[in-house]
């Protein structure tokens, strides 16, 4: 019988199988913030065991609210710097070099098709859109994952969405994702791993494949996984050809991790996209989705670009071509938070953060931000944010705040307007 | 070190209850457990429910609905739990992060079948008192009793999940093992 992508990186790392069922696997990547790691390192402090398992499989950044907002997120960057240099982990990246860690890491290089990858985050499933199996774990995990390299896993069952058809003009993953999560409704992939398969998965570029896959938990999702091919293989290029005679023989590496025409789902999902508008999520919960058309005219006090799910460069270039020579509505506050340096950088040379300025977008330095409410444009009781993000829960953003995601395009033409809108009615 | 479970109960009726209201984004700036203490549940609305009230200071036991848990990896979810001392919640399922962090703190998550669930919160709105839960790990059996009745459920857990509850957590299990 086949196996799926999630299985063959299963069978491939199995480190031990304690009981039937629980596999133990060997980890590639241990990735670590701010937030979650310095408890973690607290408490393998206090029992006496403040090793790591290997350096150079360790990556740390300092992203969720920095620089640091008060001493109290100040002492949580300093607990995971001091640690990061007691044990020379090279990869730690400090204000200035940080960025939102699901779009920093990928975009050094550090993850593969094939690899095992943990976090102490729940969006850790975007770094499957490298064909990786890659979990948002507690801290608890991530403490064993740090000191002996292994996190133990039920049986991965898989369920694939087939998504086939033409995306129209001005529609993007962001509403791919949003559609598909409506349908799975916030539990429907729980214990699941989703592996995403069609054409319209094949034309993505990573940028887009990230977006898609880095909703998946929205639906109780283990890890989204795209299909490694050449889209993949040309990401990682920079990064790998030493290892490679040329991009065919990494190609066909890489393509060893590729679900097999006959392997077991526990569902198949097929969507056909033609004709899907953009979407909008509209309560406390991400399945809760529909059409922009059907909430258009909803008022926004704030808009925000960025994050781990819509901050990196092509995002940016969608939201600043519906910004172009607009001033957005002076209701609103528009904040745009480019998601690394390099993508910010990018932006500069681009012209894109001098597109956001003139429109009257506030930018700021690569961080979390908003998002999770703690720094960068927390809303005030009864505001309402129309958001790039990926969670829309009550106080997400701020207590009493009401946070509506949507792809960037959705996000700038809403600024413009300052309600929400469909971009393509815009441009007309 | 290995928990105690079971005592009096509290009842959260809703289903995809998330870790943004079982403890809030802001207080993740704490850096001990026990700091976490008094903002359980903080931002959880919920009819008849007061996360100040003596009812919640009381519990040992929360039960609950479907995908308790969901949102957040957060760890801070089972911890601001276990520094209530409450080291169970019985719910019909759970995300799977949350779930794994409960059994990693060496703490329970219990899963039941929905009719059982009805049955569990029938017992509570027909006591005045509130209900008391045992909980039997060797044999996975619960005891749920109010002043009238007593109702007993067997639960299964995963042989793994209840040697990382015996273990007392998933550190202590790994150390020993790799
Ligand atoms: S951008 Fe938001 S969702 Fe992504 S890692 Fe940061 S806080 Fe989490």
């Amino acid at each position: 019988m086949g196996q799926t992508t999630a299985e063959k990186i299963f069978s491939s790392h199995l480190r031990d199988e304690p009981f039937p069922g629980t596999k133990v696997l060997d980890l590639d990547r241990v990735l670590c913030h701010e937030i979650t790691t310095p408890v973690a390192i607290a408490d393998l402090e206090w029992r006496g065991k403040d090793r790591v398992f290997d350096n150079t499989k360790i990556k740390a950044v300092i992203d969720h609210v920095t620089p640091a907002k008060d001493s109290k997120t100040a002492l949580q960057a300093k607990i995971l710097r001091d640690w990061a240099h007691r044990h020379e982990i090279k990869d730690f990246f400090d204000v200035g070099r940080n960025g939102v860690c699901h779009a920093l890491f990928p975009e050094k290089g550090y993850i593969r098709p094939g690899f095992t990858a943990i976090m102490g985050d729940s969006h850790t499933c975007t770094h499957g859109a490298f064909g990786a199996f890659a979990a948002g774990v507690g801290t608890t995990d991530l403490e064993v994952g740090i000191l002996k390299g292994v996190c133990a896993f039920r049986e991965p069952k898989t369920i694939r969405v087939n998504l086939v058809g033409q995306l129209a003009t001005g529609v993007f993953a962001k509403d791919v994702i949003l559609y598909v999560i409506g349908e799975l409704g916030v539990n429907g992939a729980t214990d699941r791993v989703i592996e995403f398969h069609g054409p319209v998965v094949e034309r993505m570029s990573m940028d887009a494949r990230m977006t898609l896959c880095n909703m998946a938990i929205e639906a109780g999702g283990t890890c989204g996984i795209c299909q490694p091919d050449m889209v993949t293989v040309e990401y990682l290029w920079p990064f790998i050809q030493a290892d490679y005679q040329d991009k065919a023989a990494a190609l066909a590496d890489f393509q060893k991790w590729t679900a097999d025409e006959d392997a077991e789902y526990d569902k198949v999902l097929n969507f056909d996209v033609t004709g899907l508008e953009p979407q909008v999520t509209y309560g406390y919960k991400p399945d809760c989705v529909k059409p922009v058309k059907d909430m258009t005219g909803t008022k926004v006090d704030q808009v925000y670009i960025g994050t781990c799910t819509n901050g990196r460069i092509e995002d940016l270039r969608q939201a600043a071509d519906i910004l172009k020579g607009h001033l957005i509505a002076d209701t609103v506050r528009g904040i745009v938070s480019p998601a690394t340096p390099k993508i910010f950088q990018q932006a500069l040379q681009e012209g894109i953060i001098q597109i956001f300025m003139d429109s009257g977008f506030c930018v700021t330095n690569p961080t979390c931000g908003a998002c999770l409410g703690m720094s960068n444009g927390v809303l005030a009781e009864g505001e309402v944010c129309a958001s790039t993000s990926n969670r829309n829960f009550n106080g997400r953003m701020g207590k009493g705040g009401m946070v509506h995601l949507m792809s960037p395009a959705t996000a700038a033409a809403t600024a413009i307007t300052g309600v929400i809108t469909d971009a393509r009615t815009l441009s007309a | 070190m290995k928990k105690t479970f079971g005592g009096p109960s509290i009842f959260l009726d809703r289903n995809d209850i998330n870790t943004d209201e079982i403890i809030p984004a802001k207080y993740l700036t704490e850096v001990t457990k026990d700091a976490l203490k008094p903002f359980c549940l903080e931002d959880l609305k919920l009819e008849g429910f007061d996360p100040n009230g003596s009812k919640l200071k009381k519990a040992r036991v929360i039960v609950t609905r479907q995908n308790f848990g969901c949102g957040s990896s957060r760890e801070h979810a089972p911890w601001v739990l276990e520094v209530n001392e409450i080291h169970t919640v019985i719910a019909e399922s759970y995300a799977r992060i949350f779930r794994q962090n409960m059994f990693n703190c060496g703490m329970l998550a219990i899963e039941l079948p929905k009719d059982q669930i009805d049955s569990l919160f029938k017992l509570e709105q027909s006591s005045k008192e509130g209900v008391e839960i045992e909980i039997h790990l060797e044999e996975q059996v619960i005891v749920a009793s109010n002043e009238m009745s007593k109702e007993r459920f067997n639960f299964k857990i995963s042989p793994f999940d209840k040697a990382l509850v015996e273990a007392g957590g998933w550190v202590e299990y790994a150390d020993a093992r790799y």
